[in-house]
């Protein structure tokens, strides 16, 4: 075969790789250009900046980009961490309850999630964000307090109402992300590849719970504080410019554990399980208690309820 | 409702229908439970406190039923749990003191307390058992940790302890660029 033939017939394979991916799109010998002005950084780089959207990988993708990660995460803390890449467990929809009538408003479950979780520490970003409110005037937003402070809690006549990730079953957020970088996954986790957020924060626009996160700096977490047990869309060590979000422990729940605001919590407000099984304590909760979600007039559909346990 | 009904008779008819629905309908069903499935840690016993009998030995010290104001050793307690009605010996038994009683008089050990408990609260009992009141740890879809009642409520004076706030996120206007 000629040189010019062979050359033809790689154009047709090439010609014949699927749109709309970012790498179908560079093209081969473009890529190889821009992936080493890029970055600059030989083939590792390369293969990073070529990445695919976590939902699109083979498993042999899926391993090499994993240890590719690990790689970078031990020069980057001195560290082992395993990256999980565990998949959605069939016949699971994730649903999580709150008990408005036992919540204190301590604030143990938003730095259990911190200590989880590995996002930056200066200024800290926190996925829960628990509001105080004054009984007298009920759910009322203008009259919430996140900032609050004394001595103890409860304070009389407040009652504590967390916000996090509601894990909307019609989430605006996947809706408006220009490129596929978030997504509802089959156990209903909306889900994050950090890998190929653009940061154009249009999902944090969008979400009307303020539950997503950005970091406008390199994340800042010291070795010591670094949790090892991290997983793909999850609690993996962020770069700069990544927008993040709670997602029900993704490392743990899909291991079987409760997530970590749940295994902290001191009243037992936080209840977690499995909403396709109709014996797990939130089907009990939905059924028996008087429940209801945050700003359902959205049509946002959360996964996460709020419930008067007395 | 059958749209064929005269108006006036609507809401009768509306009723009728609403009752039969109320009729129709049965009570929640109470989950089984496995009494064994309630793994929970050992009673939170101050230090050196048990067994009781170390001290409440009969021979060496006669059972004393007369309700009192506490001296010496249980001179701590303060019984902030229905004071009026309630005394030591209505839950500890008087001669076997490594246990409890219930009303009926059977015997508990103390990592069954929640039974003792549940004889008033058996609504938080009712949620308990499924894992709605108090906490459980573990896993969603495996065993499970219980706590007793005991882990977060004390006893004598069981009302939730108001807690110190961990502190609360950095308000907007104190977030410094960093360089």
């Amino acid at each position: 075969m000629s040189d010019a033939t062979s050359r033809s017939l790689r154009m047709t394979r090439r010609g014949l790789r699927p749109a709309g991916s970012r790498r179908a799109f560079l093209g081969g010998a473009l890529a190889a250009v821009a992936g080493a002005l890029a970055t600059g950084c030989g083939r590792e780089g390369m293969e990073a900046f070529l990445q695919h959207n976590f939902r699109e990988l083979s498993r042999d993708e899926l391993d090499r980009i994993i240890k590719r990660l690990e790689g970078e995460a031990k020069r980057r803390y001195g560290k082992k961490i395993r990256i999980g890449k565990e998949p959605a467990m069939q016949g699971v929809v994730f649903g999580y309850a709150l008990d408005l009538s036992r919540c204190i408003g301590c604030r143990r479950c938003v730095h259990a999630c911190v200590q989880e979780n590995n996002p930056s520490r200066s200024p800290e970003i926190q996925w829960i964000r628990v509001l105080q409110m004054e009984k007298e005037k009920g759910v009322d937003l203008e009259a919430a307090d996140a900032y609050y402070n004394p001595e103890e809690v409860p304070q009389e006549g407040h009652f504590y109402m967390p916000v996090q990730c509601q894990q909307c079953k019609n989430p605006p957020c996947v809706k408006v992300c220009p490129v596929g970088a978030t997504w509802k996954d089959p156990d209903g986790i909306v889900v994050i590849d950090y890998n190929w957020c653009i940061g154009c924060r249009y999902c944090m626009a969008a979400c009307p719970y303020g539950a997503r996160h950005f970091n406008w700096g390199e994340p800042t977490v010291q070795p010591a504080d670094l949790n090892p047990e991290t997983h793909y869309l999850g609690n993996r060590p962020r770069p700069k410019g990544v927008v993040e979000k709670c997602t029900f422990c993704i490392q743990r729940t899909r291991k079987g554990l409760y997530p970590a605001c749940v295994e902290v919590c001191p009243t037992g407000s936080r209840k977690f399980g499995n909403l396709a099984d109709p014996k797990s304590e939130i089907r009990y909760i939905l059924e028996n208690k008087r429940v209801f979600v945050f700003k359902g007039e959205l049509n946002t559909q959360p996964k996460f309820f709020y419930f008067y346990g007395v | 409702m059958p749209s064929s009904a005269p108006r006036a008779l609507r809401p009768i008819l509306s009723g009728l229908l609403a009752m039969g629905t109320l009729l129709r309908a049965t009570p929640p069903a109470s989950p089984v439970v496995d009494h064994r499935d309630f793994q929970a840690p050992p009673p939170p016993f101050s230090d050196g406190i048990f067994p009781c009998s170390s001290c409440h030995d009969p021979k060496a010290m006669a059972p004393n039923p007369k309700r009192r104001p506490l001296e010496g050793m249980h001179a701590d307690i303060e019984l902030r749990h229905g004071p009026e009605s309630r005394w030591c010996l209505d839950c500890h038994d008087l001669k076997d003191r490594d246990r409890l009683h219930l009303v009926n008089g059977e015997k508990l050990d103390f990592t069954a307390s929640y039974l003792l408990c549940g004889q008033c609260h058996g609504d938080k009992l009712r949620d308990w058992r499924v894992g709605v009141h108090g906490k459980r740890t573990g896993s969603w879809n495996g065993a499970k940790q219980y706590l007793l009642c005991v882990h977060c409520h004390n006893p004598h004076s069981p009302r939730f302890k108001a807690l110190r706030p961990l502190p609360p996120p950095v308000p907007p206007d104190q977030i410094r660029a960093r360089r």
